[in-house]
């Protein structure tokens, strides 16, 4: 075979070639992920998403009772979820009170945030920071006995008001901490820089802080929407015969009518979830990869 | 109707612009963060309209707070602040009508370059036709055209300091104040963007206030400096007053080297000694401040200081003193002597040409000058 030899073959040729074997080629190259780690980690997923995705063929079953391996296949669950108020019903419930409890949760969750961001230094930031932080880190249980003793001084039990305060007060912490983590980015001069060209406090709140945050605000909204929608605890305490949460007609579908259609509503929100946080993501990947964001100088020199 | 650009810079756009600036004035500014000492201390000064004003010093020294607080972004602790006659002391930023150019560009990155320059067009409610027609033209004045839909992502360092620059001035400010705008550019781009700032000047003839902490930048371009230390005003003057006469110790080192000589508290009419050297004084040398009284220093500029190899051939009159070369430097125009002067081995500097190689390492030499190329200062 005659070829030409460039520096790079003759370099090959001189040194005697050593057989490479295969789980060492990878450590050798560029990406140092060694093999046994990529194995640990696909178990990992699994355990994790695994459960959650076993009441999809579920969903599908012929039979009248859980039974698992699912017995043949048929869509009569759906048919089920799709004719019986009931189902209906707690399903429109639980969006319209996702929907406003992530509304007013976004709204107070950024006014907090931006609040803190002024206010970041000093101890009274950390301490309010943390006291915002506390519905996430009480026990569910907690909350909600709390919640049904003064829901029921102020007749808010089984109410939809009822329902979205308390999902409200619960979401809020997620949008708190998403926008605090999207304002660690934001240059605090472009607001100096905002003023200086004549826009008020408000201006520049709507023209320049908003944009710039609008992923970190955009994700706490949808964390928000998700907390309330699967919020069962609290829903179980101030529920009542007129108005139930999806959840809670799940819950009641389980334990008191045994009735197999849960799997088809838990397929329907795993799948809508799941939709949900996609797109969010793919957006957000887009976002990245055109570059509008420039990496942002991390220290402002100040000189005084 | 064309929108398109009609105009050429130069005498055009001078008649747009010029006679926008106003007088700024400062009485008794003070800021007082708590700290040990003021950021800003009783400070007075008034800015003529027109003029290119900078404010020099070492960082801490008081000039980006004073800076801040003619923006409206801190608030005074006392004093009063006045555009032409208004009192804006406690006027917000955005009422001001000061265009600002920082450090960092603070350009918005969800913008374009187009969007960013409209946006103070904007927020005043300018008619977009309006809009259009200054953004081309100031796209222009700054020599960007054809990066209107640019990112600033997508723009070098300089390019979006030219942004910033035009984005600050497309809405004729009444001032124009630059915060350290050529600090993270390097040194070739900050020579060519102190020619675009000093010619951007010239066309809107605003009133531009500059801080920086480069003395060699101040120089450049300013019509006046103010040299800030420690919160205060230590010289205001043009920059050839400042070189040329300083009042302070402090300003003879910010402003150039220079090779300093303590004098203690002793008279500084007629003869000064020090050491065992004894030096004529010229009265036209001694700075205001030195007469009152109190420590003076005698500072002499490198270009000043002659050397000889004894004192035989030091021209007659001359303040002489023995030295010792401690090392050369070759700056291509010239050569400068590192020296160890006096007994006391006082560092100081001469500048000989650069053909001139007679002098080695370790040369004991004679440094002199003659006494009204000298200046003594308040030390």
């Amino acid at each position: 075979m005659t070829t030409l030899l460039n520096p790079a073959d003759t370099a090959a040729t001189e040194t005697p070639a050593r057989p490479v074997r295969w789980w060492r080629r990878r450590r050798a190259s560029a990406d140092p992920t060694p093999v046994w780690l990529t194995i640990v980690g696909v178990f990992v997923a699994l355990y994790l998403v695994l459960p959650t995705l076993i009441v999809i063929p579920m969903s599908f079953s012929e039979a009248s009772t859980f039974v698992f391996p699912p017995r043949g296949h048929s869509l009569w669950l759906y048919r089920n979820f799709f004719t019986n108020d009931r189902w209906l019903d707690s399903l429109r419930n639980s969006v319209i009170v996702a929907a406003s409890a992530a509304a007013i949760a976004t709204v107070v969750g950024t006014a907090a945030a931006l609040g803190l961001h002024q206010l970041r230094g000093r101890r009274s930031a950390r301490f309010l920071q943390s006291a915002l932080m506390f519905p996430i880190l009480t026990p569910s249980i907690v909350i909600a006995t709390a919640v049904y003793i003064s829901f029921l001084r102020w007749h808010l039990v089984g109410t939809f008001t009822g329902y979205v305060l308390a999902h409200a007060a619960l979401a809020t912490p997620f949008v708190l901490a998403t926008v605090t983590s999207a304002l660690g980015t934001f240059n605090p001069t472009y607001l100096r820089a905002a003023a200086s060209l004549g826009a008020s406090p408000w201006r520049s709140f709507l023209t320049v802080t908003l944009p710039l945050i609008s992923r970190g605000v955009a994700t706490g909204a949808v964390l928000a929407f998700v907390t309330s929608f699967d919020e069962v605890v609290i829903a179980l305490f101030i529920r009542s015969p007129k108005f139930q949460t999806l959840p809670v007609q799940m819950y009641n579908s389980v334990t008191v009518e045994i009735d197999p259609t849960i799997a088809a509503s838990s397929s329907l929100i795993v799948v809508t979830v799941s939709f949900i946080f996609l797109v969010a993501l793919l957006s957000s990947a887009r976002r990245n990869r055109s570059g509008s964001t420039r990496p942002r100088r991390s220290v402002v020199r100040r000189t005084r | 109707m064309t929108i398109g650009i009609s105009r050429s810079t130069g005498a055009a756009d001078a008649s747009e612009w010029a006679g926008k600036g106003a007088q700024i004035r400062l009485e008794s500014v003070t800021k007082d963060f708590g700290l040990a000492h003021p950021a800003v201390d009783n400070v007075t000064l008034t800015i003529e309209p027109g003029e290119f004003m900078t404010f020099l010093g070492p960082s801490g020294s008081g000039k980006t707070t004073t800076l801040n607080l003619i923006a409206g972004f801190e608030t005074l602790t006392s004093g009063t602040i006045r555009l032409d006659s208004q009192d804006v002391s406690t006027l917000p930023a955005h009422k001001r009508n000061l265009g600002m150019v920082f450090q960092n560009y603070a350009l918005f990155p969800h913008m374009t370059v187009a969007g960013n320059i409209a946006y103070p067009l904007r927020e005043r409610k300018v008619p977009k036709p309006e809009i259009e027609r200054r953004v081309a033209e100031v796209l222009e004045l700054v020599q960007l055209q054809g990066r209107d839909k640019h990112y600033p992502s997508q723009l070098s360092g300089g390019q979006q300091q030219r942004v910033a620059l035009a984005r600050a001035i497309v809405f004729h400010p009444r001032a124009l104040l630059l915060d350290e705008p050529l600090g993270a550019l390097d040194r070739n781009l900050r020579a060519a963007l102190q020619l675009e700032i000093r010619r951007i000047h010239r066309e809107v003839g605003t009133t531009l206030v500059f801080v920086t902490h480069d003395q060699e930048e101040a120089m450049n371009l300013s019509d006046r400096i103010a040299l800030f230390h420690d919160g205060r005003i230590e010289q205001v003057g043009s920059p050839e007053n400042l070189y040329a006469e300083p009042e302070t110790l402090f300003t003879a080192r910010f402003l150039g080297d220079s090779t300093v000589f303590a004098l203690g508290n002793q008279s500084v009419s007629g003869t000064v000694v020090w050491e065992d050297e004894r030096w004529a004084v010229d009265p036209a040398t001694v700075a205001q401040r030195a007469r009152g009284g109190g420590d003076t220093a005698l500072v002499v500029r490198p270009e000043s200081i002659g050397i000889a190899r004894d004192r035989a051939q030091v021209p007659g009159g001359a303040n002489a003193v023995r030295a010792r070369v401690r090392d050369i430097e070759y700056m291509g125009a010239y050569r400068t002597l590192v020296l160890s002067v006096g007994q006391e081995g006082v560092s100081g500097r001469a500048r000989i040409p650069a053909a001139d190689k007679n002098y080695a390492i370790g040369d004991e030499v004679v440094a002199w000058w003659h006494p009204d190329a000298q200046r003594i200062v308040a030390a």
